[in-house]
Formats: structure tokens, sequence, C-alpha cells
């Protein structure tokens, strides 16, 4: 499965990010040298495998429905780049035309 | 808006298939501890799994699963015995992790229906699947002029989606599914079912195809409508605009719209060329769960009984009208007053009377719900035993007792008609008084009835009934009347 140009930009809009064309060719080449790697577990033979989804073989355990509490509201915002007294403030999200 | 001949309208069928949100009444969140309570202050409700903070791992909430199973049996569905969660990937800033945690292959209900009237009879709305999943958080657009503002209290908020099939073909067929849905999660009590709060929210997928046609057209979704009454709004807009798009020859593409319910119409949000691109893959923080037979008939033991069983119920056993069993199993606990009153009397039809009468009239005049109702059960069925006894009349026990017993609901029925010197008088001596001065008051209309105007017995009743304060009673006194005045 090669990567292509237009599959690294496609994957960069996903991810809301931006590169220059030198950097999509860079990462062209390193995304086919991940895959390349990876490809190596394809010359197992999975005959009727099942697929391995969790390393554990234990069920979930699940959680009592209790409100143990939470931070406060300065210690919640205080990791956010741009912020008010009350919320995290990101670019305008919704373009009104 | 009618830009086409109805005729033309007419052409098409209309198919729309729903997907429900409903936020579940659950004390914390969905896969961590802190509250999921609405209305705080901004940004309170958050702890580092909400934030989505490396290193945190998210923890299951039991009741996520008991809400969702409950939901699942309540309408028919099979139930999922290996339940995996998935991560849906997009990129959006109320939603902190970067993924929503989902699920995708393994819904936690699969099939099932909700059974719709139409006209007169009914029809039933298959169920796809019911999955559980976590809110986003909020943002807000119009407080500030140059940025969206979030509010991270409800990302991870848990959330029931249900969706249903493609097989519903009118906006009305649209509203009373949504209707059916909410009054079921109410019931349940899994959700408040507030679509103008939020808690349950609405997307409508919306097609047009020419009757008779066998393929399905290409659908639009619209989002987040915020009441039964927009989904209706929203379904009729699309419709016909559908229609006037593929009669100018265009084509309709998949996209996701909006509704404006000031203006009434749908607008494009987004084209899902793009978007439409979640790369799914399975949660690998959170283990399976299992949900087995043991534990899937101990959640049907705690079911309360279904508004379509209670309405089953009062048809047939009771042999209430449709109507009564409608308007009694509306809401819930109306309804359980309704169940705890008949098995304290069993006349059921008055005992329905006086529920959608005398008790609904004052709920609705005090703005009150039924719970916080003065009286309780044995009230009412004191008071109808009253009646039935022939202690006091239908009129005085609605015009007297009912509001007296209200005010003091300490006391009985019996009691304040006592005390009150309410209690009819069905003895014929003091009775006879009345008529004769009745009779001897219109000596004309006396005449009159003899000559064969037996409807003239209404006016001596009334006379009577003045006369006595309304404490005689009907039947012994038009007996009596009829006897004086064919003398």
């Amino acid at each position: 499965m090669a990567v292509d140009i237009k599959t690294v930009e496609r994957i960069a809009t996903l991810s809301k990010l931006e590169f220059s064309e030198t950097e999509k060719q860079e990462i062209t080449v390193d995304m086919n040298r991940m895959l390349d790697f990876v490809a190596q577990l394809s010359t197992a033979d999975t005959e009727g495998v099942k697929p391995l989804i969790y390393m554990l073989e234990e069920e979930a355990e699940l959680r009592k429905d209790e409100v143990i509490g939470s931070i406060t509201q300065q210690d919640a915002l205080k990791n956010a780049p741009e912020k008010d007294s009350d919320f995290i403030k990101v670019p305008k999200v919704i373009n009104k035309d | 808006m009618h830009m086409l001949a109805q005729e033309i309208y007419d052409k098409y069928e209309l198919v729309v298939g729903l997907e429900i949100h409903a936020q579940l009444l659950t004390k914390s969140k969905a896969y961590s501890s802190d509250s999921s309570e609405f209305g705080a202050q901004p940004n309170t409700h958050v702890n580092p799994i909400t934030l989505g903070h490396p290193g945190t791992l998210p923890k299951f909430n039991e009741n996520t699963l008991q809400y969702g199973v409950r939901l699942g049996l309540a309408v028919g569905s099979d139930i999922t015995y290996e339940n995996q969660f998935a991560r849906k990937n997009y990129f959006y800033a109320d939603l902190p992790k970067g993924y929503q945690i989902t699920q995708d292959k393994t819904p936690l209900c699969t099939g099932g229906k909700i059974t719709i009237k139409v006209g007169k009879g009914t029809k039933d709305i298959g169920i796809t699947r019911i999955h559980m999943e976590e809110d986003s958080g909020k943002s807000i657009h119009d407080l500030d002029p140059f940025h969206t503002l979030i509010d991270l209290n409800r990302a991870g908020v848990p959330l029931l989606e249900i969706v249903s099939e493609p097989d519903i073909r009118s906006a009305q067929e649209a509203y009373d599914y949504l209707t059916e849905v909410r009054q079921l999660v109410r019931y349940l009590e899994v959700c408040d079912g507030n679509m103008e709060e939020g808690s349950m929210r609405c997307d409508a997928n919306v097609s047009m195809r020419l009757k008779g046609a066998p393929k399905f057209g290409e659908r639009t979704e619209t989002k987040n409508l915020n009441s039964i009454r927009n989904v209706f709004r929203a379904i009729e807009f699309e419709a016909k605009r559908q229609v006037e798009v593929l009669e100018a020859g265009g084509v309709i593409k998949m996209e996701t719209m909006g509704f404006d319910a000031v203006t009434g119409e749908t607008r494009t949000l987004r084209s899902k060329e793009m978007a439409h691109d979640y790369r799914y893959f399975p949660e690998p923080d959170l283990q399976a769960v299992f949900v087995g037979k043991n534990y899937v008939s101990d959640v049907k033991e705690t079911l309360p009984a279904l508004p379509k069983e209670l309405k089953e119920k009062y048809t047939s056993a009771l042999k209430l009208s449709d109507y009564d069993a409608e308007v009694l199993t509306e809401e819930k606990h109306f309804a359980l007053f309704y169940e705890e009153l008949i098995g304290l009397t069993k006349s059921y039809k008055t005992a329905a009377n006086w529920m959608m009468g005398a008790v609904k009239s004052y709920l609705n005049e005090n703005a009150l719900e039924i719970k916080e109702f003065p009286l309780k059960p044995k009230h009412i069925a004191e008071l109808i035993d009253l009646i039935e006894s022939g202690a006091i009349n239908n009129s005085i026990a609605n015009q007297k007792v009912f509001p007296a017993l209200v005010e003091h609901p300490e006391l009985s029925a019996k009691t304040l008609a006592e005390k009150n010197n309410w209690i009819q008088e069905s003895d014929t001596e003091a009775l006879e008084g009345f008529i004769n001065e009745a009779i001897a008051k219109f000596p004309a209309k006396v005449e009159e009835f003899r000559a064969g105007n037996k409807n003239l017995l209404g006016l001596f009743m009334g006379e009577v009934m003045k006369a006595s304060k309304g404490k005689a009673d009907p039947k012994v006194t038009s007996n009596l009347l009829r006897e004086k005045l064919e003398q």
C-alpha cells in the first residue's frame, strides 16, 4: 500500500494541519517507510485467526455511577492558549455565508 | 411556500429515517466520574479525562449500560453480548480528545420497533440500532464576535443514539415517532426528553423518490433539531425543496443541512464528500463489555409498566375509550396515580373521569406536576365511594368536596362532607317540602307539564336543587317530582 502525496494531503486536511511542499515530500517518504516496515506482518499466515483487539483477556471493569468531583474552573482553563474567566476561546468555527 | 402545483409534489414519496441522541440521566459521565448535571458554571464539570489529557484512561459507567439495555428491551431489540467501543475521529474544538468514544460494529441493541398511530390503524417504525457514546462539549458562537467559546461540561455525558429504519413516510409520522420515543425514555427514566434544553436531539435523513420507484433517492441530513415541531417543519421544507431541485433537473447531493427555526428553512452546512471520513477503529483503552443473559433478565425485572401496555390494559380490561387511555398514560406518574387509584375502587370509568377532569384541571391551573399534587389516590377513591353510596351527588363532589379536600388533605372526603353539611338530602319528607314549594311557585308550568311538555321536569329539578343548596339526591328527587306532577 503505497502512500502518495494525495493521501498525505488528505490526512493533513482531516487533521487540520498544513505542510509545505518539501514537508509533504518528506512525509510521503516517511510514511511509506513506516508502512513497509509494518508490512512484514502480512507475511504471517493469519488464516483462521480472530482479529486481536485487546492486549488483555479480561472484560471491562465497570465504574459505579458516582460523582467523585472535578478540578477547579481555573485548573480546567489553565492550559488553554486563549480563554476568558469562563470559557476556552477558539477561532470562529461557523462561517455565516 | 408552493413553487409547483400540488400534483407535482404528489408524484413523489417522502422517505425519512431519524437519528435521536438521548442524554442519559446518569449522575456522572460516560467514562469519567465528574458530574453530568446540566446547567453548571462553564468548565466546572471537567477533569483530566474529560479534557483528554495524555495518560488518562476512560472508565465505563455501569448505568450507561443499564439504561441502554432498558431502552433496548422496551423496544424489543436484541441485546448484543460482546460490546466493543470504537473511536470516531474528527477534529473539532469542543471534542477534546480529537475522537469520540462510540460503538461502531457492535451496537448495544439491534432491531426492535416503535409503534405509532396512523389514521385508525397503527404502523411499526423499525429500529436499526441503539448504541452508547459520549456527548461533545458545547460551542457558543454568538457571545463573542471574534471567537467561538467552548464549555466542556457536556463533554463526556453519556448518550444513546437511536437510529430508525427509513420507514417514515410523512412529517406527521416523524412527529408521532418522536413523541412515542420521548414518552418511552421518560417512562423508563433514562432521559428527561427535554428537546429545548438539548437533552434529546434529532437529526433527520430525508430523501424523495417517485412513487413506485424501487430505490431510495439521495438523502440529506438535517442536524440538531431542537423540538418535535421543528423536526416536522424541517422535513416538510426539505421535502419540498428536494422536489423542486429534482423537477428543475437538478440532483440531490449528500449534504448536511441546518434548520433555521425563524424562517422555517433548511440550508447547507457542509457537503459530505470530504468530511465523512471518521476512520473508526477499536478503542484500545476500554475493554469489551459483555452483557450476559442474567444481566439482561435482571434489567427486565426492573422495567416499569410501559405506556403501550397500560393503554392496552385500560382499553381491553377496563373498557375505557382509546382517548381516555391516551390521556391517562401521557405522563408516567399520572398513569401511576391512576394505577393506584384503580386498586382502591372498581369504578374505573368514574376514576378515569376524576383524573382527567378535576385532578388534571387542578394541576393545570396551578402549574403542578402530579408528584406535587396534595391528594393521594386514596382521597379520590374515598370521594368516589361517597358519591356511589349516595351520600353526596356529583356536582357537590366537584364543586365543594374536591376543592375542600385539596385544602385539607389531612381530612377525609366523608368528614369534610359531614362537617360542612354537604351530605345530600334523600330523606323523602324533607325533599317533599322543597318539591311542594317548587310546584306551588309555578302553577302555569305544572299545567303545561301535565299537558305533555315533559321537558319542564328540568325546571322543577333546578328549583329543588336551588332550595336544597344542591344537596337533594337527584335520583330520589326526580322520582318524587314525577309522581307529584303526574297526580
